[in-house]
């Protein structure tokens, strides 16, 4: 199973501790995260499922191409960082 | 009576009138509180949060600020296959909440609440906030889709009247898109803009609906067929229940984001100018609020208490309000600065200097 941590600044609003999650793309990682702890959900995506504007999701160090459907591949090995993208500041 | 004040960074809570007043407690510090709002029927304070990187939130608390809850927010449906839909710059609109611009506890059922968010879309809740429905009939309407952004990149509905004589009746101003009226909870729409006109379109466009840009809307708890507007393109006035509108002319500007009227006299409201769309600043660096008495004949411009130079204070469309007794206002500014009076404005007394940007305030 993927390893999933959060950026540290989300605490203050919602839980959010590195768990594991088993699933082959950003999307079912996510889901499965959010399944058992469906506020989180909102605070990362839209109600499109889509990664909000500012935030970013690296999976093995890589920042994932896809923002609107999370289709980048998962490993059972990977980590997976769900960060505040620093866009200027 | 309690004033909340909603800043860039915290939500503040105010006790005590005119000279007297003082802030009693700091809340979400830190934090980006868009708005605030309450529901007098059941004591609720609601509160806006835009946290930017993780959405906007909305919560709500039952003790007066003491705790808070955090409920649902508004959520658009997936946009239908094919559908068009692109924004000014020619960029497919997406259908999701990017604010929450307006919240008004709707008149006729227990519970049951108003939001008006950007971009654009009307929502109504039965359950005090836990769960939101689209109102797919405004936010269908064949002109919705050429409704802009003003001042955002997104078109916002910042003003909901329910009218005191019939709770289904609302009334939904539209920064660029106009304003609208329901008679049925929404099922049906109709514009009403006849008398405002736009400097910002082609001529032959200058009096179409959506293009109208009221900033903010109020209609007069005590004679509900008056309404005031200040639209991007000066002051307006209906007393025909909308079937018109007049321009009223004041000095030094007509210009400006918010109104109010008072509660129990039709022809008094207030208004705070700005130097003009192009230099969104008081004139010579000196805040004035401006008053009239006789419907938008004549303006008294009140001084009493508030900078005289060097002060660049824009007050934001929300950021002006006015309590139940008529007499108390309060209004803040993009400075942080936070003035009230207890008699109308003859007075105005200095509450805060250091504020965070304020956004809106509202008498609880």
């Amino acid at each position: 199973m993927a390893k999933v941590a959060f950026t540290k600044n989300l605490e203050r609003h919602v839980a959010c501790p590195t768990v594991d999650a088993a699933g082959a793309s950003v999307r079912e990682v996510l889901d499965r995260v959010f399944a058992d702890n469906p506020r989180l959900r909102g605070y990362v995506v839209d109600e499109r499922g889509a990664l909000r504007k500012h935030m970013v999701v690296f999976v093995d160090g890589e920042p994932i191409a896809d923002r609107e459907r999370l289709s980048d591949a998962v490993a059972p090995a990977s980590e997976v960082y769900v960060m505040q993208a620093l866009s200027g500041g | 009576m309690t004033l909340l004040v909603a800043t860039r960074k915290g939500l503040f809570s105010v006790e005590g009138s005119g000279a007297a007043a003082r802030i009693d407690r700091a809340m979400f510090l830190g934090d980006n509180v868009a708005l605030a709002s309450c529901d007098r029927r059941d004591g609720a304070w609601y509160a806006v949060l835009d946290h930017g990187h993780f959405g906007v939130k909305l919560h709500r608390s039952h003790d007066r600020g003491a705790t808070w809850s955090e409920i649902g927010v508004p959520a658009y449906p997936p946009k239908p296959e094919g559908f068009v839909d692109k924004d000014m710059w020619g960029k497919d609109r997406e259908w999701a909440t990017k604010n929450i611009w307006s919240l008004e506890p709707a008149l006729d059922k227990a519970g049951a609440l108003w939001a008006g968010t950007l971009p654009g879309g009307l929502f109504r809740s039965e359950d005090r906030g836990a769960t939101w429905t689209l109102v797919e009939a405004l936010w269908n309407h064949p002109t919705r889709v050429k409704w802009n952004g003003g001042g955002a990149d997104h078109a916002a509905i910042h003003s909901i009247c329910v009218d005191p004589r019939d709770p289904k009746c609302v009334v939904v101003a539209v920064s660029s898109g106009g304003v609208w009226r329901t008679r049925d909870l929404g099922a049906s729409w109709t514009p009403h803009t006849k008398g405002m006109k736009a400097g910002y379109v082609p001529p032959e466009q200058a009096e179409d609906p959506e293009n109208q840009d009221p900033h903010h809307v109020v209609q007069s708890p005590s004679r509900p067929d008056v309404f005031w507007c200040q639209h991007h393109m000066g002051i307006w006035r209906s007393t025909n229940d909308l079937a018109s509108w007049d321009q009223l002319h004041a000095q030094p500007s007509s210009f400006g984001f918010v109104v109010a009227v008072h509660p129990r006299e039709p022809d008094t409201a207030w208004f705070i100018p700005a130097h003009s769309d192009q230099k969104r600043a008081p004139i010579e660096g000196e805040v004035v609020v401006n008053r009239t008495r006789d419907g938008g004949k004549t303006f008294q411009t009140l001084r009493e208490g508030l900078p005289r130079q060097y002060a660049y204070d824009l007050v934001l469309r929300h950021a002006l309000a006015i309590a139940d007794d008529g007499n108390q206002l309060a209004f803040g500014s993009t400075s942080g600065n936070l003035w009230v009076t207890a008699d109308q404005g003859d007075h105005w007394h200095v509450i805060a200097h250091h504020l965070p940007p304020i956004y809106a305030t509202r008498y609880a």
